[in-house]
């Protein structure tokens, strides 16, 4: 008798243990969905996350901290430099604006006799201040122009996720842009002496996937 | 060999892919109407059309022009209506005259885009054209009268 009323406490304790341990990862979980965002620039904190769970759970902490990694990319001066605010493309590590009047352009690609293909040729001319190259060396067309420049993360992260800022792009077709269209890959391969981009695309790619897989959560700044 | 297409002619080039075009055309062709300038893309002495777009072809590698139509200044000149030599000749436009082929071609682009060009299309067109005698007043109003002259089929007067 003695010996089941202690099995029976003991499983009891058990449960309660078990609803202790559920209920303190719950409160963990929720709270980090208080500020979700769900690819809706306007109301961003009121708005519940959706379609998180494919690639793992969703998490603010982790999604933000990727994007700010893949930020380090997008405005060095090898993807920024064709985002720019105005319509003309900028040039160097400076970012100055690009010389001679070079100017965007309905499709992206130039004016008149100053398209940019006449000078950028299909792979980077060999010297130093030589024209990079790429077989498809353009900006954003006039109607989607992508502006990266001048943008702090968050504002950077909603142009990213507005399709009507992004080229109609959702997450998948993002990540497949930034994996492998070949204009993107050109800025990991600089004209000479010109700065490289501060990590490898494998690793750039990596913190972007992460930030949409965890979320797509915006930056606070 | 290479062949290429230059001025509706074909000519058997002894060139490797990676020469500069503008080598090719100077130097193993003989049409030494188009200029070297800066060699770096960055003054359009060199320009010529590879399948009608202004390419500077001091950057251009031959490997790029072969089975494409180049037009050299020498190419536009046999043209019947090469209103803009006809306009620069009217308004005697060059002085030293080095930079010039590159701006006709550069020009002849623009008319063919844009047959009635404002000043700041020419402007936008033009940029990428130096000229070290400063001739720019006198290729905008050239310019301008090509314009005319190939929209009226005459002299523009």
């Amino acid at each position: 008798m003695a010996q089941i009323t202690k099995n029976q406490i003991f499983n009891t304790k058990k449960v309660v243990y078990l609803l202790l341990a559920v209920t303190a990862i719950s409160s963990v979980v929720v709270s980090f969905r208080t500020d979700a965002f769900n690819g809706v620039p306007k109301d961003d904190k009121t708005k519940p996350p959706v379609a998180k769970e494919e690639a793992g759970e969703a998490d603010s902490v982790i999604s933000k901290k990727a994007f700010l990694q893949a930020y380090k990319v997008l405005m060095h001066p090898r993807c920024m430099n064709c985002h720019p605010t105005g319509d003309r493309p900028l040039q160097g590590d400076d970012s100055h604006i690009h010389t001679m009047n070079v100017q965007r352009g309905e499709d992206g690609k130039g004016l008149y006799a100053m398209k940019c293909s006449n000078c950028h040729q299909p792979q980077n001319t060999p010297g130093l201040h030589m024209p990079p190259g790429n077989p498809n060396w353009h900006l954003p067309p006039a109607d989607m122009k992508m502006v990266f420049q001048g943008k702090t993360p968050r504002q950077l992260a909603m142009t990213m996720l507005n399709k009507n800022e992004n080229g109609h792009k959702d997450h998948e077709a993002l990540i497949e842009h930034v994996s492998k269209d070949s204009l993107v890959g050109s800025g990991w391969d600089p004209a000479e002496g010109l700065a490289h981009l501060p990590m490898t695309r494998a690793e750039f790619v990596k913190h972007f996937k992460t930030w949409l897989d965890k979320g797509a959560y915006l930056p606070d700044k | 060999m290479v062949k290429l297409k230059i001025n509706q002619k074909e000519y058997s080039v002894d060139a490797s892919p990676d020469m500069p075009l503008l080598w090719a055309i100077r130097d193993v062709v003989g049409l030494t109407g188009t200029k070297f300038g800066c060699g770096m893309a960055q003054c359009g002495a060199c320009t010529v059309h590879l399948d009608g777009e202004a390419v500077r072809s001091c950057v251009t590698l031959v490997s790029r022009a072969v089975g494409k139509e180049i037009v050299t200044i020498e190419g536009l000149s046999a043209n019947p209506d090469n209103y803009l030599q006809k306009a620069w000749i009217e308004l005697d436009v060059p002085q030293c005259g080095y930079c010039q082929s590159g701006q006709i071609m550069s020009a002849a682009v623009l008319l063919k885009e844009n047959p009635d060009p404002t000043d700041e299309d020419i402007d936008s067109a033009m940029s990428g054209n130096i000229c070290r005698c400063g001739t720019y007043p006198r290729i905008r109003k050239a310019i301008h009268l090509a314009a005319k002259m190939q929209r009226e089929g005459g002299s523009g007067k």
